[in-house]
């Protein structure tokens, strides 16, 4: 069995008398795809916030590939690979499409205090981030990213993380919001991504999860109830009661 | 520096700081509450003097002077409220700055219109133009004492208010959350303007004890605004308690800084205090927001 | 906002900048032509305010931080000429170290050296903030350094600083009307396209992104607090050299320039001529200075309509004269 590739360690997170994690463990190893799922108010966005740097934990500890990360700033983790797409989508929505993911790009070539030469046509920037949007499948690159759909901007987040050359993908809920088209090809397309890169995947889509996880973590109450291969998570009669049954 | 001389600087700081934290603690609720910078509230303090020394030249009295000027400033600030800022709390902060910036322009320049450029006199009120022996060979000015006792009473009034009754709690909730407040079922409108219209009043307040002592003229608002925008940051945006700590110590600083140190920094103290401060707990010392 | 940020085209930019620099040139002719010298010397404070409302507009515009210290950042550089010039005239030396100089080759780097360290430092603490913080800081350090310059005896005080002695660049006198105003010009010319270029630079970007969501930015790699830092300094010091070139062509400074009020008017020259371009500044500070004249030369209330104005602008002129130049210029082309 190989090293983990992120651990989590009896984390806690409370918000005065509420407590969105519970002493928590889990882990993702190295190329897998961990599918987290529970019900609303599970827990799972403060659980992707607190591996992404947005959240300290009260209590706890976590670590990326074997590093502890746990009071690391959040531009730190970034840099050492930690991708995240955001729930509510966050863009930059006055630049456009290839200049918010030239940032990413920009920002994993160190440090940005190039002051004289024109960025936009720089292209070790653009290069790079033109073939993360062809990737997620987005068209006319400079259109503004206030201007485009909200199933596009999605991609477009998936982008950035992408061209951030993460090591992990914490994706939350990147389907939400979305039409069943668009799902069905964002599903298609986290299929193919998930052969380059390990994923943590917040979905309350059933189908996607079962088809792209590797293994599932059902999160009830900042705890999790149960962990297994998907066939078994179907099965497990304590995660129907508690999550699939209510559905 | 023999006792006297500190006993009196003291009190001349402490009397600073309580208008000081009269100015503030409408600033304070404003931009806790409504999230929004108003910088006309330096306009507010000076309507309170303009109005008070008008009706003293008409009455002779500095008492109704105040009974009725204060009410009157308050009045202006709920215009004002209603009028023009309502519309722009939703806005960024920018907006705000600019249009609050405007304001004091056209504020400044009616109350010019109505009562000319030079100083309006308003004296100190008879009944306590004298000075009071303190202890031993120490005296002070009856009036600055008088500002004293009343700044300390609305203090003590305010914060009674603030965190005993239900008023009170409807507006430390709006201060600590908008949403929260209104999913309660505040009327948070209604709420804001009662907010605004007091805090106008006490900036008023400030503005008439100010006048005998200081000059009644356009423009007397805005150090002042200043000094209380110091004292709101240190004390935290929204806090009422953290106002008024920050008031006094802002008010003997200030006074103990220009006598105890050369002119060039002694008027850099309270500034270099806040940014220590600041450096220290960016939020100032008691933080409402989260 | 009726202009698309992703339209945004650098080379009509660099157009636009090259028009506006043009037009200022020709200022001094047309003087000439109608034989009124005063034209030149109105145009001398346009372009000198200008290049500080252009600096502030770096942080504001770009990075999205409300500074009302610029006005004291501005008079710190109108200080360091002053003083240096002060110095040199009576030959005593400066904190009993420096002599003195009338060379503004040697003061206008330094103006701007002090101003933009004086932003450094100040930002260090302001930056750590955000929102309605930042800009009650930025107001209370504006009034620390005009009660600073204030309480300077030894440099006038309240009543500010006089320049008794010829300046000269690289020896040449520098003060001729024309000379100076060119002078001024050229530096316009030169903030103008290094703005231009910083903003559309790596550096550009981050501190444009770091206006529009600092959390992604963070998120993405990158914390924004050194670039704003870096911004605000740089800021400062064209804000200095602002300053040092008003405290030169008028011979003389105070603290008046330096009072919050003048913070605020110079956040109006922005907004006024519009936030999104560098060079929509240049038309504010222009509109704005132009206005003051014309209606001080109205009416005693003048600030009265001024400040109506101000509030006018902010109510429905959101993107500035440059949004007004593009209706004017799409109406024009629809006809
Ligand atoms: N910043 C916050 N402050 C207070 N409570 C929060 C905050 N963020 C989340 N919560 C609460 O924590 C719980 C978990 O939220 P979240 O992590 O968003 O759940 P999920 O993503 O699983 O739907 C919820 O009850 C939510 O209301
Ligand atoms: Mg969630």
């Amino acid at each position: 069995m190989t090293a983990p590739l992120l651990e989590v360690k009896q984390l806690v997170k409370r918000f005065g008398g509420l407590v969105a994690t519970d002493h928590l463990d889990l882990d993702v190893r190295p190329g897998e795809t961990l599918a987290l799922i529970g019900p609303n108010g599970a827990g799972k966005t403060s659980l992707i916030a607190q591996l992404q740097g947005d959240l300290t934990p009260d209590a706890g500890a976590i670590y990326f590939s074997g590093v502890e990360i746990t009071r690391r700033p959040a531009h730190g983790r970034a840099l050492m690979g930690l991708a995240r797409s955001f729930q509510i989508t966050s863009v930059f929505p006055e630049l456009s499409l290839v200049q918010n993911v030239a940032l990413a790009v920009q920002a994993r070539l160190g440090h940005s205090f190039r002051f004289w030469r024109d960025a936009s046509s720089d292209s070790r920037l653009t290069g790079p981030a033109r073939e993360a949007l062809e990737i997620v499948g987005l068209s006319y690159p400079s259109r503004p990213a206030s201007d485009v759909s909200h199933g596009e901007r999605r991609q477009l987040e998936l982008a950035m993380a992408l061209a951030m050359q993460p090591r992990l993908l914490l994706l939350d809920e990147p389907m939400a919001g979305m039409g069943r088209e668009d799902g069905v090809r964002m599903t298609r397309l986290l299929n193919e991504l998930k052969r380059d890169y390990a994923m943590m995947l917040v979905e309350h889509d059933m189908n996607a999860v079962f088809a792209l996880a590797d293994r599932v973590t059902v999160l009830v109450a900042g705890k999790a109830i149960a962990t297994g291969r998907p066939d078994e998570i179907r099965a497990d009669p304590q995660v129907r009661a508690a999550y699939l049954g209510q559905k | 520096m023999d006792v006297a001389l500190f006993t009196e600087q003291l009190l001349n700081g402490v009397q600073l700081g309580v208008q000081l934290f009269l100015m503030a603690a409408g600033l304070t609720l404003v931009f806790g509450i409504m999230n929004m910078i108003n910088l006309t509230h330096g306009s507010l303090y000076m309507i309170g003097a303009f109005v008070a020394a008008a009706l003293f030249g008409h009455t002779g009295s500095f008492l109704l002077a105040l009974v009725i000027a204060v009410p009157a400033t308050a009045l202006a600030g709920a215009l004002l409220e209603a009028a023009v800022l309502r519309h722009f709390y939703h806005r960024g902060h920018l907006d705000q700055v600019l249009v609050t910036f405007g304001l004091i322009l056209v504020l400044n320049e009616i109350v010019k219109m109505i009562w000319g450029a030079v100083p309006v006199p308003l004296p100190v009120p008879q009944l306590l133009s004298g000075s009071v022996t303190l202890f031993a060979d120490v005296t002070y000015p009856s009036f600055r004492l008088a500002i004293l006792g009343v700044g300390a009473v609305v203090a003590l009034g305010l914060y009674a208010v603030v965190a005993h009754t239900r008023i009170g709690m409807w507006v430390r909730a709006g201060a600590s959350n908008r949403d929260i407040a209104s999913a309660m079922g505040v009327n948070v409108e209604l709420i804001f303007s009662l907010v605004f219209a007091a805090g106008a009043a006490l900036a008023g307040l400030a503005g008439i004890m100010a006048g005998p002592i200081n000059a009644v003229q356009v423009g007397m608002g805005e150090p002042v605004l200043i000094l209380a925008l110091v004292v709101t940051v240190i004390g935290g945006v929204g806090s009422i308690k953290g106002a008024f700590i920050a008031a006094l110590m802002i008010g003997v600083v200030d006074t103990f800084g220009r006598v105890l140190l050369p002119p060039a920094l002694g008027s850099m103290m309270i500034f270099m205090l806040m940014a220590v401060i600041l450096a220290w707990r960016p939020r100032g010392l008691f933080p409402v927001h989260g | 906002m009726a202009s698309s940020p992703a339209s945004y085209r650098p080379s009509s930019d660099m157009m636009a900048i090259t028009v506006i620099v043009a037009v200022l040139a020709a200022v001094p002719v047309v003087a000439s032509l109608v034989g009124d010298p005063f034209l030149v010397k109105i145009a001398t404070r346009v372009v000198v305010f200008a290049i500080a409302a252009v600096a502030l507009n770096l942080v504001l515009g770009f990075g999205g931080l409300v500074s009302l210290m610029h006005a004291g950042l501005f008079g710190i550089g109108g200080y360091v000429v002053a003083i240096l010039a002060f110095h040199a005239d009576d030959s005593s030396r400066l904190f009993d170290l420096f002599p003195g100089t009338t060379e503004l080759s040697i003061g206008l780097p330094l103006a701007m050296l002090v101003a933009g360290a004086a932003a450094a430092v100040m930002g260090l603490v302001s930056l750590r903030t955000s929102g309605v913080y930042f800009i009650m800081i930025t107001l209370a350090f504006n009034q620390m350094l005009y009660y600073f310059f204030v309480a300077l005896q030894q440099y006038g005080g309240e009543d500010g600083l006089q320049i008794m002695s010829d300046l000269t660049l690289f020896g040449h006198a520098a003060i001729g009307r024309m000379s100076f105003y060119y002078g001024c010009l050229v530096a316009l010319a030169l903030v103008l396209v290094v703005v231009q270029r910083l903003i559309n630079s790596r550096f550009g970007m981050v501190l444009r992104a770091s206006s529009q969501n600092e959390r992604r930015l963070t998120a993405i790699g990158i914390a924004p607090l050194r670039y704003r830092l870096t911004a605000f300094a740089l800021s400062g010091a064209i804000a200095g050299l602002a300053g040092a070139l008003l405290a030169a062509g008028q011979q003389f400074i105070s603290p008046a320039e330096m009072s919050w009020v003048r913070s605020g008017d110079l956040v109006v020259m922005c907004v006024l001529g519009g936030m999104a371009r560098v060079w929509g500044p240049v038309l504010g500070a222009a509109v704005f200075l132009v206005l003051e004249i014309v209606l001080s030369g109205w009416s005693t209330h003048w600030q009265l309509a001024f400040g109506l104005l101000i509030i006018l602008v902010v109510v429905s002129l959101r993107g500035g004269l440059i949004d007004l130049l593009h209706l004017v210029g799409r109406r024009g082309a629809s006809r």
